[in-house]
């Protein structure tokens, strides 16, 4: 049941990007090791200003 | 068994729409159309869409989908299949497949029901799908891009005139749904001005105090949003606060056209991404409490199966329910604005080709859901509260009076005080003449709503449905105003490089202005037009948003021909000729019809004869020289957009024709295939 109610709140985190942060840190370790990551605050940013580049909102 | 099933599924489906359709008695239960679409669309997810992805589509769950090969931990992420679907739906459902539905409810509840099922079963859902699949196939290029690679530069020029035409439509008509639910209504209005600093806080919320916390950001925006609903009920009882957000309908419009601006050139973590996450979790919220409460409920349909509108003389937009019930309901049966979204984002996300069936054809299907809850909510109102609700006072006449004696007269009775109690019951001072589509959608959801969760609760459900509609259609008016931007800003770079930097600021504030003027200018016009607006710009959005699907079907039946799949391109052909159909005839209706309800030409010269004539009272007259420029900029607009379509057409026969005769063609520009490697 604990288990349960933790896969939907990743679930949940995941589909609200709360996680987004952590998910591209682990990335970045594992593929550009030799830089620094971004800080949190720059990572959201730059999501957004990627993410509203493009069409994301429909009629 | 499992077929036993499936064909219990169809019997209970084919009874359910034959009871809807053979239906002639005094009101129908919403369940039959609820039960209808069910099976309906159980049945096109199960087979229809996976017939398409194992024949049509060849798709390999083997292959690398870009998501995996191109992994860069941003953009480029495979992601589980339902997160992506909640982001794909999120995206393409806007307020269209809650507007659409109620405008064409005019014709009674029959002709739309039908045209959403089906539309969306065989249009919509496989438009979305094939775009989806073929855009992955591409390491997720956009649909411009796709048309460009595929059958040559003409697809691509035409993809983004295309875009940027029913862009600048869209978010006229939206702004101009807004106007007309703020107008002469303080709470309404206050409880929209309020969303803004809210957004605002939650932004700042976002960026500098819990940054990328999401979850926890919109759970206090939502909270705050449901105090300014209440806020605002409390605001329109004091004497002389509710005066200050009493606005007529020219205010409110600069209102919203200096707040276009302003978003558009505002960084976006300010105010377009917390605004965009708060109508976000709204909208999955409401619908599925619309869901439940039809469910719950059970409410009777009032409105007739079809009404004596279907011959053209509708009070709400003006045409015959061939072709025009197919061009009021866009979204929600087949959007080509969908296509613009399936090949961008989404198919950067996708981790197996697979998932192609449940993104693209089921979030559409969902979406199309959308619209007949909107469509039952609009039909569950007495037929005459409907119908003095949506109708211009160009239609019905200015006075309450006027209004319900003529309603009345059509067959459909209601009194002036009926329409006085239901509107002090939802706190407004009228409801008469609010067109437009959000106000009837929120005195259906608030009825219904009100009656599932909680008696005596009308006022705060029906400002609680205007602000949610607001907010998702002020949402996409920031996006729509900022991607218009950047095409333009892209468009004017080739003429002089700098404009065509997107970080610079003259031409941030050059490009933004000159997009919010064009799309300003037709909401201006909706406002003074008597007539209401409405029945001008709905139909013009529906032939732009039909021309775009066009190109996007055109595309994907090139690719299908061009990959050797000619015996199944009817798959995407059929709804390609079917909108080529409906946007070449309504386009021949808005031109030729001698009804100047119908025909920009015989409006602009009926116009010009009265204005010729001084049969017009002067502020009429000082009003129509621009009114009679508008109709006819509009003549020039639909035949632009059919051409255009018409041009996309011929290409890609072009291009088929060269396949079949074995002729060299632009070769393909899919990826090549990466196969997994098993351990």
């Amino acid at each position: 049941m604990k288990k349960r109610l933790q896969t939907l709140w990743q679930f949940l985190r995941t589909l609200a990007t709360d996680n987004a942060y952590e998910q591209y840190l682990q990335h970045h370790r594992g593929a550009h090791a030799d830089q620094p990551p971004m800080s949190r605050r720059a990572f959201y940013l730059h999501q957004q200003q990627r993410k509203w580049s493009g069409v994301q909102r429909c009629c | 068994m499992r077929k036993l099933s499936w064909g219990l599924v169809a019997v209970i489906g084919a009874f359910a729409v034959g009871g809807i359709a053979l239906h002639r008695g005094e009101t129908v239960n919403a369940m039959w159309i609820v039960v209808a679409a069910i099976c309906i669309y159980a049945i096109g997810y199960r087979f229809y869409s996976a017939w398409i992805a194992t024949r049509v589509l060849c798709v390999d769950s083997a292959r690398l989908t870009p998501a995996v090969r191109l992994n860069n931990g941003r953009d480029y992420m495979p992601t589980h299949r339902w997160v992506v679907f909640g982001h794909h739906f999120a995206a393409i459902a806007g307020p269209g497949p809650l507007i659409g539905p109620t405008l064409a409810a005019q014709f009674g509840y029959l002709p739309g029901t039908l045209w959403i099922l089906v539309g969306g079963v065989l249009g919509g859902c496989v438009q979305d799908m094939t775009i989806l699949f073929l855009s992955t196939r591409r390491n997720g290029r956009s649909l411009g891009q796709m048309a460009r690679d595929e059958l040559g530069p003409l697809g691509g020029y035409a993809a983004m005139i295309g875009t940027l035409t029913i862009m600048l439509i869209l978010i006229a008509v939206l702004g101009l749904v807004v106007v007309n639910a703020m107008k002469h209504s303080p709470w309404a209005t206050a409880t929209v001005f309020a969303t803004i600093p809210i957004a605002v806080l939650v932004g700042v919320y976002l960026r500098n105090i819990r940054p990328g916390r999401v979850l926890e950001a919109t759970l206090i925006g939502i909270t705050l949003l449901l105090g300014a609903v209440i806020g605002g009920g409390v605001l329109n009882e004091h004497e002389t606060l509710h005066t200050w957000f009493d606005f007529g309908g020219q205010p409110l419009a600069a209102f919203v056209i200096g707040y276009g601006f302003i978003a558009a050139v505002m960084p976006v973590w300010l105010l377009l991404a917390p605004r965009d996450y708060l109508s976000t979790f709204l909208k999955l919220g409401t619908v599925m409490l619309l869901a439940l409460a039809v469910i719950l409920m059970r409410p009777d349909i009032r409105m007739p199966a079809v009404t004596q509108f279907i011959d053209g003389s509708g009070p709400i937009f003006g045409g015959t329910l061939f072709p025009f019930v197919f061009i009021t309901i866009a979204c929600g049966a087949i959007s080509g604005f969908h296509a613009l979204v399936s090949s961008g984002t989404t198919p950067k996300l996708i981790g197996n080709e697979t998932d192609v069936r449940l993104i693209g054809y089921g979030s559409m299907m969902l979406e199309s859901g959308v619209a007949l809850m909107a469509m039952i909510a609009a039909t569950l109102l007495d037929p005459g509260v409907y119908f003095a609700i949506n109708s211009a006072p160009g239609v019905v006449g200015a006075t309450a009076e006027a209004a319900v004696t003529t309603i009345s007269s059509w067959g459909f009775p209601v009194t002036a005080e009926q329409m006085h109690a239901l509107a002090a019951a939802m706190g407004e001072s009228t409801l008469l003449a609010r067109t437009g589509g959000a106000p009837s959608l929120a005195v259906g959801m608030a009825s219904i709503f009100s009656s599932a969760f909680g008696q005596g609760m009308l006022a705060l459900w029906y400002h609680f449905a205007i602000m949610f509609e607001a907010v998702f259609i002020l949402t996409t008016l920031d996006a729509g105003t900022r991607v218009g931007r950047f095409m333009l800003q892209d468009f004017l770079g080739h003429f002089w490089r700098p404009l065509g930097e997107t970080s610079w600021y003259p031409s941030i504030l050059l490009s933004s202005a000159l997009v919010v003027a064009g799309w300003g200018y037709f909401l201006y016009i909706g406002v003074v037009d008597p007539n209401g607006g409405i029945n001008i710009l709905w139909p013009l959005f529906g032939i732009a948003n039909q021309l775009l699907a066009g190109i996007a079907l055109s595309v994907a039946t090139g690719i299908l021909i061009k990959q050797g799949q000619l015996r199944y391109a009817w798959v995407t052909a059929v709804p390609l000729g079917w909108i080529a159909i409906i946007t070449t005839v309504a386009t021949w209706e808005k031109i030729v019809s001698p009804d100047p309800r119908i025909g920009f030409v015989s409006a602009a010269n009926q116009l010009a004869g009265k204005l010729a004539s001084g049969a017009m009272s002067p502020e009429q007259a000082a009003v129509a020289p621009q009114l009679i420029f508008n109709q006819r900029l509009d003549a020039v607009l639909v035949i632009v957009l059919t051409a255009i379509l018409w041009i996309v057409i011929a290409d890609m026969l072009r291009v088929a024709s060269r396949v079949v005769r074995g002729l060299p063609v632009l070769p393909s520009s899919e990826a090549p295939a990466v196969a997994e490697v098993r351990a």
